[in-house]
């Protein structure tokens, strides 16, 4: 009976995983060995039977090597993790005061931020990004207003731009900067920083000798939860940024919907989970660290 | 010759209690301090005297006001009015960096990310002293609270002993006059704190720092303190060496508080200046007491008298006073010694406790044995509030 209970909790998570997952890769996997073809399924089998009594197993490579070969796409890869770099960067300088404030309010004003960084979510993503376009467009309200007031003569064009591009990822993804930050900073004990000070540390040194270090863990979380998608991020810049924003995104989306090569497309796929699996492996191995550290603590 | 020699004696008298000597200059000077959280007055109107070398208790019950008195010492809270001095210089607006005074936190407040000679380090790598001399010092602090070869551990790999010790060296480690310990012994088991009260005082003695220590153990403040401030609710009810405050408590709350007591109403009879006499319905005989009490007559009074002074006997004791017959109710055997309850024909129970001096004591005193009650004329203090 304790077995079952226990095989039946983790079997549920196995089981989607399985489903959602696993199975969706290998598919990719698949596919991103096959060739294109004009047909449905757009792409050739890679079991066949040949005239005999031979089952042919074909692996096209030329994919892979495709993707080598064509800049096009080192470069969308590049860029996609320096759009995303910057902003894990931009997120962290806005997030980190805003987690630390919140941590270091009082409880009845905690909750009431907390809600307000989470409020967002209850709106639709798209609608949040159209909002953006509402605000930055040259007859939008930043702009007219500008102009109203007269600061500015003509409108100044951020529609489009890198510079809305940032502005639409580091919106998005400030929350999941900010809610595991705050989770590891409210759990701070003040009186570490009573003691540092009490040693002779002037206030920001004791930040940063004992504060920083101890929420490298929120840090290293919440810039994983904003890098990861970040890199693969595809609404936000086919919305706000130009039409010369090279991101792997989109890239790939064009790959799958306007060329309808779906070899190449997948291909591209499996390279950005190879890129992001890296980080991903390192994080977890930090938390097993800490983790670790906790059980010995305990 | 015995001229000088009393002189000597005195002069060591004076050294070793300098709050006896008025010219003596105080180490800490607490001004009529006063702090308010709100409409609460978490200390009121408190005035003490610290001097250079004492070992000093702030003891009292939760909620007292110790904590924060401390917290006003080491410059976490500024009085709402009223001043401290520390060293003959007033504290007002000095942060607490800039403090010749370092804490003992309760939970030891160890930087959890560091090592123990990093934690111990910490206060000298806020300085400009050099590389070297910091390993030295972090050395021979480790040393002497003898935690050599645990300089690379991390807080969470030591006891609590062990971390109670790197919190000791950490916060002793910029030879600082004063030292604040917040309950410094609070999280250790019995055993281990009655051993480390010693060493505490032992490294105290050897480095000549002033303690103030907070606590709500009276049996760790008689044993670690060269005085005692019992404190209740944001005051300080009295002042005085530990025998001082066992022995001639000031008021019940204190002699409640220190120890065992038992308290016995009463009105005065007979207020003689060497002595009075106390009708007790309570305890249901008079009480003589050998030293005057100055008191309103009439006033009620209370007579404590401390389990271990009384004694118990099968016959009556001589004399008429500060005797009475009661049944024994309640039998304890705690090796050393035993404690009894006996109940009075007032009802009232009383808590006496006798030695175990022989070890096969034969015709025991047994449960629902009829006992005489009795104490010298000296072992009682009347106390008025």
């Amino acid at each position: 009976m304790k077995l079952g209970g226990r095989s039946l909790v983790i079997g549920i998570p196995w089981l989607w995983l399985f489903f959602f997952f696993l199975i969706p890769f290998v598919i990719v996997l698949k596919i991103s060995f096959a060739e294109t073809q004009l047909a449905v399924p757009p792409y050739t089998p890679l079991l066949q039977w040949t005239q005999d009594q031979y089952l042919q197993l074909r692996l096209n490579m030329g994919n892979f090597l495709f993707l080598l070969k064509d800049s096009l796409y080192l470069e969308a890869f590049l860029s996609s993790l320096k759009v995303a770099g910057v902003s894990t960067i931009l997120c962290l300088l806005i997030g980190y005061p805003m987690s630390y404030a919140i941590a270091r309010s009082n409880a009845a004003w905690r909750n009431i931020l907390l809600l307000m960084i989470i409020l967002p979510f209850w709106t639709s993503f798209l609608v949040r990004v159209y909002a953006w376009i509402g605000l930055l467009r040259n007859n939008g309200l930043i702009n007219n207003a500008l102009l109203a007031l007269g600061v500015i003569d003509e409108p100044i064009v951020m529609m489009n731009t890198d510079f809305a591009m940032y502005i639409g990822i580091v919106y998005s993804y400030l929350p999941f900067m900010i809610l595991p930050l705050y989770s590891n900073l409210e759990k701070h004990d003040n009186t570490l920083l009573e003691a540092a000070v009490d040693l002779g540390s002037k206030p920001f040194r004791a930040f940063l000798q004992i504060t920083l270090p101890l929420s490298m863990p929120g840090v290293i979380a919440g810039s994983m939860l904003v890098f990861i998608p970040a890199v693969g991020e595809f609404v936000i810049p086919r919305l706000l940024g130009g039409t010369d924003s090279l991101m792997i995104g989109r890239v790939l989306w064009d790959e799958f919907f306007s060329n309808r090569d779906w070899p190449v497309a997948s291909a591209v796929a499996i390279c950005l989970l190879l890129v992001l699996v890296l980080p991903i492996i390192l994080f977890q191995r930090f938390q097993m660290q800490e983790a670790g550290g906790s059980a010995k603590r305990a | 010759m015995s001229q000088t020699a009393a002189t000597a004696a005195q002069a060591k008298e004076q050294k070793k209690e300098p709050w006896r000597d008025p010219g003596a200059k105080p180490y800490i000077r607490i001004e009529n301090v006063t702090k308010k959280f709100g409409e609460f007055e978490a200390v009121a109107d408190v005035s003490l005297n610290i001097y250079q070398g004492e070992i000093f208790c702030l003891l009292g019950g939760s909620g007292c006001g110790k904590t924060t008195l401390l917290r006003m010492l080491a410059g976490f809270e500024e009085p709402t009015s009223g001043h401290i001095f520390i060293d003959g210089a007033d504290m007002a607006g000095v942060p607490p960096y800039d403090r010749p005074v370092n804490m003992m936190f309760q939970s030891y407040a160890l930087f959890p990310h560091m090592t123990v000679e990093q934690n111990v380090g910490f206060g000298l790598r806020q300085e400009s002293v050099p590389r070297a001399e910091i390993s030295q010092r972090v050395a021979d602090m480790l040393s002497l609270v003898k935690l050599k070869g645990f300089e690379q551990r991390k807080p969470h790999q030591l006891s609590g002993g062990q971390r109670q010790r790197v919190a000791l060296a950490r916060s002793l480690i910029k030879r600082p006059k004063l030292l604040l310990l917040d309950e410094p012994l609070g999280a250790l088991d019995k055993k281990l704190r009655e051993h480390t009260q010693f060493e505490l005082v032992n490294i105290q003695e050897r480095l000549g720092v002033t303690f103030v220590v907070v606590t709500h153990d009276q049996e760790e403040a008689m044993t670690l303190a060269s005085r005692i401030g019992v404190m209740n609710q944001g005051r300080i009810v009295q002042v005085g060496t530990p025998h001082e405050i066992y022995e001639f408590p000031a008021t019940r709350l204190v002699a409640d508080f220190i120890g065992n007591v038992n308290l016995f109403e009463g009105r005065i009879v007979e207020d003689e200046p060497d002595h009075v006499v106390i009708q007790s319905p309570e305890l249901g005989a008079q009480i003589y007491v050998g030293h005057g009490v100055s008191s309103p007559p009439n006033a009620v009074v209370w007579t404590a008298v401390r389990p271990e002074k009384i004694q118990l006997t099968r016959e009556p004791p001589e004399g008429k006073f500060n005797r009475v017959q009661g049944t024994i109710k309640e039998i304890a055997y705690m090796g050393d010694m035993s404690i009894f309850i006996v109940q009075l024909e007032s009802g009232k129970m009383v808590r006496v406790t006798q030695p175990n001096t022989f070890r096969h004591a034969e015709d025991r005193l047994t449960w629902e044995e009829r006992v005489w009650l009795s104490w010298h004329e000296s072992s009682a203090v009347v106390v008025i509030q």
